[in-house]
């Protein structure tokens, strides 16, 4: 068992662990932080995709113990005050969800890469998001989704 | 996941001293290999050391003849670093077609080359650069590193601190992708150091190896047509659902041509 001290959402938090304890366990079932979401067990589909010391990361691939010491940022951080984040409201704009599974991922992944090039064109969209699967949607309202978060956060109407 | 105790290294010293103490322990870095090893319980280790934060094996310097990269430096570090991007341009667009980008975010180039996965893509830049693994020990040549699939030089408990990749006069790396993996099923990187050309091909074989016909082809006339009139051997390539041999022998020629036009205007 490990002590970790991690800062997730803004709030500290620091809970003894098993250090074989996931960071998305830790997340899901420690802090009771479900809005994200395993989907596979082999590193792949991206459902688990979370903000680590600014970079998104597979919390699925990653041990809480590992997180030592880090900010760490989940889909719960986005809205603000009951106000979607400019990422959610475009992804419900452009109907670039389904069932929903992938989306918390699919979220935080497009931040990550709308912090490394705010204007994507579609073929860094779909690199970008390579490590996100999604079975409903086909993808194309995802790319849209992020094209319009790409101008919400650039402040275009 | 088995149970295990998870230490993290203050320094390499201190990561040598705990393998050497625990025969059974295993070095974690960016865990993107090693974690889904452990989820599906295919290795059983009591203690991961993690070396992925220190902050002697995380940098990049360039010095005049060769570039030198730590072995703790992130796929991602390596895309966008401007060092990397001068003096071997090949070396980050290569880092950047690594998996995708949350893997890029926590892999790095020791646990792959320690790794040394057959479809991985850094063995074949290594190979093809003529360049050196450095350990805590010793420095090895890439020709008598990569040592067939899984396999390399390192001894139990050795350390990679450093890869040091001479300056090429020009360098290109053409992968074709597995569609759903984004490991390579054929990755062919082609460098110029000096006079000599070196032609390595991950994705294809057991391992990483240089495809001597096309180097000495490509010495005489460095162009896709030199390829032409050659073929690869598919007797001893990989054959998988995804690919027979044949197509894979076939693929190492087109990913060669494809990195010998990117050559042009270098
Ligand atoms: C979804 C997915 C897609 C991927 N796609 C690709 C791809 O397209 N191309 C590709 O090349 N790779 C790919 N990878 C693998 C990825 O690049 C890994 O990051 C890399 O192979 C291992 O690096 P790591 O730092 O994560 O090592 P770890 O997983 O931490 O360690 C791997 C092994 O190396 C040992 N090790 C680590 N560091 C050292 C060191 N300094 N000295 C000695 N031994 C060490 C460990 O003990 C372990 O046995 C993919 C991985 C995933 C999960
Ligand atoms: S749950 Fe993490 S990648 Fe699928
Ligand atoms: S919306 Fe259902 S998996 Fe993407």
């Amino acid at each position: 068992m490990t002590t970790v001290k991690i800062n997730v959402n803004g709030k500290r938090h620091v809970h003894e662990v098993e250090d074989r304890t996931l960071l998305v366990n830790f997340l899901r079932d420690t802090l009771g932080l479900t809005g994200t979401h395993i989907g596979c067990d082999t590193s792949q589909c991206g459902a688990c995709t979370v903000n680590v010391n600014g970079r998104a990361v597979k919390s699925c691939t990653m041990l809480a113990v590992q997180a030592q010491g880090a900010k760490v940022l989940t889909i719960e951080a986005m809205a603000r005050k009951g106000k979607l984040h400019p990422i959610q409201q475009a992804f419900t704009e452009c109907h670039g969800l389904q069932c929903g599974f992938c989306t918390p991922g699919m979220i935080m992944a497009t931040a990550g890469l709308l912090e490394d090039n705010p204007d994507p064109s579609d073929d860094e969209i779909i690199h970008g998001l390579e490590g996100n699967l999604c079975r409903c949607t086909g993808y194309v309202n995802i790319v849209r989704a992020v094209k319009r978060a790409a101008e919400l956060q650039r402040g275009a109407q | 996941m088995y149970q295990f105790n998870y230490v993290k290294a203050k320094s390499l010293k201190e990561a040598g001293e705990l393998l050497a103490a625990h025969p059974d322990a295993k070095l974690l870095a960016g865990g993107m290999t090693l974690l889904p090893t452990l989820k599906a319980r295919l290795a059983q280790p009591t203690h991961l050391i993690d070396i992925g934060s220190l902050a002697g094996i995380k940098k990049i310097t360039l010095k005049t003849k060769k570039l030198v990269i730590g072995a703790a430096v992130s796929h991602h570090a390596v895309a966008v670093s401007d060092e990397v991007k001068k003096a071997i341009p090949a070396l980050a667009r290569l880092a950047g077609l690594i998996g995708d980008p949350q893997v890029r975010n926590r892999g790095t180039l020791g646990g792959s080359v320690a790794n040394n996965d057959p479809a991985a893509d850094y063995p074949a830049a290594v190979l093809a650069l003529n360049a050196k693994v450095v350990t805590a020990r010793r420095r090895i040549k890439a020709d008598d590193y990569f040592q067939g699939m899984f396999a390399t030089a390192l001894e139990p408990g050795e350390i990679v601190k450093s890869i040091e990749f001479p300056l090429p006069l020009r360098a290109a790396y053409a992968k074709f992708a597995h569609p759903a993996s984004g490991y390579a099923m054929a990755g062919v990187f082609v460098a110029q150091v000096g006079k000599h050309v070196r032609v390595a091909v991950t994705g294809a074989g057991a391992g990483v190896f240089r495809w001597s016909a096309a180097e000495k082809a490509l010495r005489k006339n460095m162009s896709p047509a030199a390829l032409d009139k050659l073929t690869v051997d598919a007797t001893d390539l990989n054959e998988d659902m995804h690919a027979s041999r044949e197509y894979r022998a076939n693929l190492v020629k087109v990913m060669a041509q494809r990195a010998v036009a990117q050559l042009a205007g270098q």
